[in-house]
């Protein structure tokens, strides 16, 4: 079953926006779903100090982080009625503008496809040890905290 | 007994290091080990860093020969 395989999470650097339509594109056969629902974040150019970002470089203790990425599947699949739910998350430089993180859950209806993506968002920042170093133009920077 | 310690985030870039192997002599625990680790690095908030045995994260734990300790600085995924 689709809930049971260990998912390999995190991708080398920006996700890119093809990913989000081939995904969506993966699941029209699947005609037990009414609706998908689909978090992306993307790197802003935080302004500190007069000093502008320009990338987040992303790293993370990955065997713990693939196992909490698992955790957090089993504890949404047995919260939520929810048929399928994708997670890609970057690792490595990703510049501003572009995609770091990519939740899609779908499900008969809306309400539990939206509330299972919340619930991954959530979880995914407060549980899974990635971290981020934000890069300043002039290349300096400084350690992202989620808040 | 020995333990592998893994560095992470702003907790590498003090250290300069991203992962020791180190020999204990006697019973510690994590919080313990964490303290020491930590004791002379520029961090201005070492309560925000967390300690996982085993990819667990407990501090209470007492540690065994061939854990594997990570010092997590805070998470900042998404």
């Amino acid at each position: 079953m689709d809930k049971k395989k260990p998912k390999k999470v995190f991708v080398q650097g920006a996700i890119p926006p093809e990913k989000i339509a081939q995904s969506v594109a993966n699941h029209q056969s699947k005609t037990d779903i009414g609706a998908h629902s689909i978090f992306l974040g993307q790197i802003r150019a935080d302004e500190v100090d007069g000093k502008k970002v320009t990338a987040i470089d992303y790293t993370a203790y990955e065997e713990m982080a693939e196992t909490v990425f698992h955790e957090i599947r089993e504890a949404a699949f047995a919260k939520f009625d929810i048929t399928c739910a994708h997670i890609y998350h970057s690792l490595g430089k990703v510049n501003v503008g572009e995609l770091c993180l990519f939740v899609f859950t779908s499900s008969a209806h809306r309400k539990i496809a939206i509330a299972a993506t919340n619930f991954f968002v959530e979880e995914i920042k407060a549980k899974v040890p990635v971290f981020g170093k934000e890069i300043f133009e002039d290349e300096t920077h400084q350690w992202k905290v989620n808040k | 007994m020995t333990v592998t310690i893994k560095y992470f985030g702003l907790v590498a870039e003090a250290a300069n290091k991203f992962e020791e192997v180190m020999e204990l002599n006697g019973e510690l625990t994590a919080r313990e080990l964490k303290e020491h680790c930590l004791n002379g690095l520029s961090i201005t908030d070492k309560d925000s860093v967390q300690i996982a045995v085993n990819q667990n994260l407990d501090d209470q734990i007492t540690l065994k020969d061939g854990d594997e300790v990570a010092l997590l600085p805070p998470f900042a995924g998404g």
